[in-house]
C-alpha cells in the first residue's frame, strides 16, 4: 500500500497542483514581470526596468502606510496575543459555561471584513457622535478604531489555538510542580508558556501576518481617511493600481515590495519563536 | 492493484469530461445567432442569421443607475436591427477596474467610455479617432468632444449641469415672513445677497420649520466630490478664463477666496455640526432635502432620482429649482449654472474590424432613430448634445428643464466643466482631505490653499 502510494504520488498532487499553478505560482510571476513594466491591461505591457521601483518612494503615501501599518501591527500583536492568551487560560480553568463562552469568542471570526468593517464604524461613530467627532475626524481614531475591531475579530481565534495548546500540557507535569511547591505564577511562566510555545508560534505568525496584510477591514472602516493618513500598505497598494492614471505599474512594484517585506518579516519570526519551542 | 484501477478510471473519467466539454463547446458557437444566453449582469442578445457578418456591440456602461435601461434598450436594438448586443454595468466607483479586466478579455468591450481628457491619456491605445464618424457630425458643439491633435477620441453623449438646488416651497415660506432679506428669488443674483437670506435663513430656521439652510456638507470617503470637483470648479473657471486658457501646470488658485466664501456659507448654515461631516454622504444630504428637513443643496440634474426615489418626501416636482453658485466673482449676476459632461463615448480600436462598425452604427442608431431617441430622453433622461434632437425632445425632469431654462437664457453664460483637467483622482483626493479638515476646524485655510497649490503642479507633472 505505502509503495503504490508513492509511485502514484503525481496523480494525487495534480489536481492540487494544478490549481496551485493556476491561482497562484501563475499570477505570482506574472506580477513580478509586470513590475517591471508600464500597463494599461495586462496585454499591453512594455519593458521599463527597474524605474517603477524608483518612483515608489515619489509620492509619500508609501512610507505613510508604511509607518501606520508597522504601528498598527505592533499594537494589535501585543494585544490580540496577550488578551487572546488571557482568555484561553481563564476557560482551560473549568469554569461554569466554558463551551458557551468559547463559541461566543470565536464568533467574530466568522464575519467578513467587510461588513465587519461596516457595523464597526456605525458603532463607533455612534459613540463618537456623542462627542460630537467622528472616525474620520482624526488619524488618531482611526488608528484605535482599527485596533479594537481587529482585536474583537482575532482574539477568539487565537484563543482557539491557544486551548488547543494549554490542554496538551501534561496534567502530571503541572502536579508534580505543584507537590514540588510551585506558585501559580511559576507553573504558568515555567512549564505552561514553554510547553504551548507552538500556539505561540503560529498565533503570532497569524496575527504579524493578518495585521500586515490587513485590507478589508481597513477599506470599509475608514477608506484611508481622513486624507490617505490610514491607510495601511494593502489599501495603499489598490489605491495606486486603481487611483492612478499610469500607474499600474508602480502599484504592482509596491506589491512586490510588500511581499517580501511580509515574507521576510514572518520567516525571521518563524525562526526566532521556533527556536523557543521544546520537545514535548 | 485496486489503486491502480482506480486511477486508470479516473483518468479516463477526466479524459471523457475533456471531450465532452470540448463537443459542448464546439456546439455552443455552431449555434450561435440562435441561442439566448442570460448571465448574471450581462445581457446577450443574438439574432438573425447575419449576426456574425454584421459584427456585434459589447457596451460597458457606465451608470449603474440606468443599468436595467440600457438592457432593455440593447434587447430593443437586437430585435430592430439583428445585430446582437450585449451591456454590462460596472459597479458604482468600480468603473476603470472593470474596463481594465474586460479589456483584457478575448471579447472585449467595443463601446466604453471615458470621462474627459485625463481618462483618455490612461485609454489612448484604445480608443478609435472618430473624427469622420457620423455621430461626431451631428454633434453640436464640437468643442466638448475629447481631442488629441487631429483625431476625436471621445464624444460626449449627455450634457448635465449643477449648481444649487432649492426648494421653492420653503423659499416662498421666508419671503412672507417680516423682514426678509429679499422678497423674490430675482433678487438673490450674487454672492452678498445669498449670504445675507442664507444667514436669516439660518437664524429663523424655527419659523420656517427647516433643520438648517444647506443640506450637510458630506464628506465621507468617496463622498466629497461636491466639494473638491465641482465646487472647486468655480476658481479654476475662473482663473482659465482670466488667463485664457484651458488647462495649467501650476494654479494660482487665485479665487481661493471666493470658493472660501461659499464653503464657509455651506458649513455654517447647514443642519449638521461641521464636527460630524466626516461620516455624511451625498446620499443623506439628498435625503435631507427631498424629506424637507433644508431648502438647498449643491448637486446636479443627476440627483433628481435621489430626491424622487425617497420615501416620505415632502419635496414637489414644481418646487425643485436651480440657482447658480455664487461665490462673490465680479460680475456673477450673469452666471448661469456649471454646464458640461464627463461622459464621453469611446469606440475601442482595438476590437475587431466589423464590432467598431456595429458600434458605431449602434450609437448613430441611439441619437438618430425615433426609437433610439426615445429611450435617450425618456428613459435614460439625458440631454443629449446632438443636432438630431428637436426641441420638444428633451427629459422632462424638474432639474432638466431647469438647465434647459438656463441654457436658453441669453443674458447668462454657462461655466464650464474644467475640472477634466484637474491632474488625477489622488489630487482632488488629497484636496478634499485637507477640505475636510479645514471644516472640522482642524486646518488654517492658508494651509489648504497653499497644499492645494503645491499638490497641482505635482500632480501635474508627475502625470505628465
Amino acid at each position: 500500500m505505502q509503495k503504490s502510494m508513492k509511485r502514484y504520488f503525481p496523480i494525487f498532487v495534480l489536481p492540487t497542483l494544478t490549481a496551485f499553478t493556476i491561482a497562484f505560482l501563475y499570477p505570482f510571476i506574472m506580477g513580478i514581470y509586470l513590475s517591471f513594466t508600464e500597463f494599461t491591461t495586462v496585454k499591453d505591457a512594455s519593458w521599463v526596468g527597474i524605474s517603477n521601483y524608483k518612483k515608489i518612494f515619489l509620492d509619500r503615501n508609501f512610507i505613510n502606510a508604511l509607518v501606520f501599518t508597522v504601528k498598527f501591527t505592533l499594537v494589535s500583536v501585543v494585544t490580540i496575543n496577550t488578551l487572546g492568551f488571557l482568555l484561553a487560560y481563564v476557560l482551560t480553568r473549568g469554569i461554569k459555561g466554558t463551551n458557551l463562552f468559547r463559541t461566543v469568542f470565536f464568533m467574530p471570526n466568522l464575519i467578513g471584513g467587510i461588513v465587519l468593517g461596516y457595523i464597526w464604524q456605525l458603532l463607533l461613530n455612534g459613540i463618537l457622535a456623542k462627542f460630537g467627532v467622528t472616525l474620520s475626524f482624526s488619524a488618531k481614531y482611526g488608528f484605535w478604531g482599527l485596533v479594537i475591531l481587529m482585536n474583537w475579530q482575532l482574539i477568539g481565534y487565537m484563543m482557539i489555538i491557544y486551548i488547543a495548546g494549554l490542554q496538551n500540557v501534561p496534567g502530571e507535569l503541572i502536579e508534580a510542580a505543584r507537590i514540588d511547591g510551585a506558585t501559580g505564577s511559576q507553573i504558568l511562566k515555567r512549564i505552561m508558556m514553554p510547553m504551548v510555545m507552538p500556539s505561540f508560534t503560529i498565533c503570532l505568525f497569524l496575527t504579524l501576518t493578518n495585521s500586515f496584510k490587513l485590507f478589508d477591514q481597513n477599506l470599509a472602516l475608514t477608506a484611508g481617511g481622513p486624507g490617505r493618513q490610514t491607510s495601511m500598505l494593502a489599501l495603499d497598494i489598490y489605491n495606486t493600481f486603481y487611483g492612478r492614471v499610469g500607474w499600474e505599474g508602480v502599484g504592482q512594484a509596491k506589491a512586490t515590495v510588500f511581499f517580501l517585506m511580509v515574507a521576510v518579516i514572518s520567516l525571521t519570526q518563524l525562526t526566532l519563536t521556533r527556536r523557543k519551542e521544546v520537545e514535548n | 492493484m485496486k489503486l491502480r484501477k482506480l486511477a486508470v478510471l479516473t483518468l479516463a473519467a477526466a479524459m471523457a469530461a475533456g471531450t465532452l466539454v470540448g463537443c459542448s463547446s464546439n456546439k455552443a458557437t455552431e449555434t450561435t445567432g440562435t441561442e439566448q444566453k442570460t448571465e448574471a449582469g450581462e445581457t446577450t442578445a443574438k439574432a438573425g442569421d447575419t449576426a456574425e457578418a454584421k459584427g456585434q456591440v459589447y457596451y460597458l456602461n457606465f451608470k449603474p443607475e440606468v443599468a436595467d435601461t440600457w438592457v432593455e434598450l440593447a434587447a430593443k436594438y437586437t430585435e430592430e436591427t439583428g445585430v446582437p448586443m450585449k451591456v454590462q454595468t460596472a459597479a458604482a466607483g468600480t468603473y476603470e477596474q472593470t474596463l481594465k479586466s474586460e479589456v483584457a478579455k478575448k471579447e472585449p468591450p467595443t463601446l466604453f467610455q471615458i470621462n474627459g481628457p485625463i481618462g483618455y491619456k490612461s485609454w489612448a491605445k484604445y480608443c478609435k479617432d472618430l473624427k469622420d464618424s457620423a455621430i461626431y457630425g451631428h454633434l453640436v458643439d464640437k468643442d466638448m468632444a475629447v481631442k488629441d491633435g487631429d483625431g476625436v477620441y471621445g464624444i460626449p453623449y449627455v450634457v448635465e449641469g449643477y449648481g444649487i438646488i432649492y426648494n421653492d416651497a420653503i423659499m416662498q415660506k421666508y419671503f412672507a415672513l417680516d423682514g426678509a432679506k429679499a422678497k423674490s428669488m430675482d433678487e438673490i443674483n450674487n454672492f452678498a445677497s445669498l449670504k445675507a437670506v442664507a444667514e436669516d435663513m439660518q437664524a429663523r430656521k424655527a419659523d420656517l420649520g427647516i433643520e438648517g439652510v444647506f443640506a450637510s456638507t458630506s464628506f465621507a470617503p468617496g463622498e466629497d466630490w461636491r466639494w473638491q470637483t465641482h465646487l472647486a470648479n468655480l476658481p479654476v473657471y475662473y482663473e482659465y478664463k482670466d488667463d485664457n486658457v484651458s488647462d495649467k501646470d501650476a494654479l494660482d488658485f487665485k479665487y481661493a477666496d471666493d470658493y472660501k466664501n461659499i464653503f464657509d456659507l455651506y458649513i455654517n448654515n447647514s443642519c449638521t455640526d461641521p464636527k460630524m461631516v466626516g461620516a455624511k454622504t451625498v446620499e443623506d444630504s439628498m435625503a435631507e432635502f427631498a424629506l424637507g428637513k433644508v431648502a438647498m443643496v449643491q448637486n446636479g440634474n443627476w440627483g433628481w432620482g435621489q430626491v424622487s426615489g425617497v420615501e416620505g418626501n415632502t419635496v414637489k416636482e414644481e418646487d425643485v429649482k436651480f440657482l447658480p453658485i455664487y461665490t462673490g466673482v465680479n460680475g456673477e449676476e450673469k452666471q448661469g449654472l456649471c454646464i458640461g459632461t464627463e461622459n464621453f463615448f469611446s469606440i475601442n480600436g482595438q476590437a475587431a474590424e466589423e464590432n467598431q462598425q456595429a458600434s458605431l452604427d449602434f450609437l448613430e442608431w441611439l441619437f438618430t432613430s425615433s426609437t433610439g431617441k426615445d429611450y435617450v430622453t425618456n428613459k435614460l433622461g439625458f440631454i443629449a448634445p446632438f443636432d438630431t434632437f428637436a426641441a420638444d425632445e428633451k427629459p422632462t425632469d424638474p432639474l432638466a428643464k431647469e438647465i434647459d431654462r438656463y441654457m436658453n437664457n441669453k443674458d447668462l453664460y454657462s461655466v464650464s466643466w474644467n475640472f477634466t483637467s484637474f491632474p488625477s483622482q489622488t489630487f482632488k483626493d488629497n484636496f478634499g482631505a485637507s477640505l475636510l479638515e479645514y471644516a472640522q476646524g482642524g486646518k488654517e485655510w492658508k494651509a489648504v490653499v497653499d497644499e492645494m497649490k503645491a499638490d497641482w503642479a505635482n500632480e501635474k507633472s508627475m502625470t505628465k
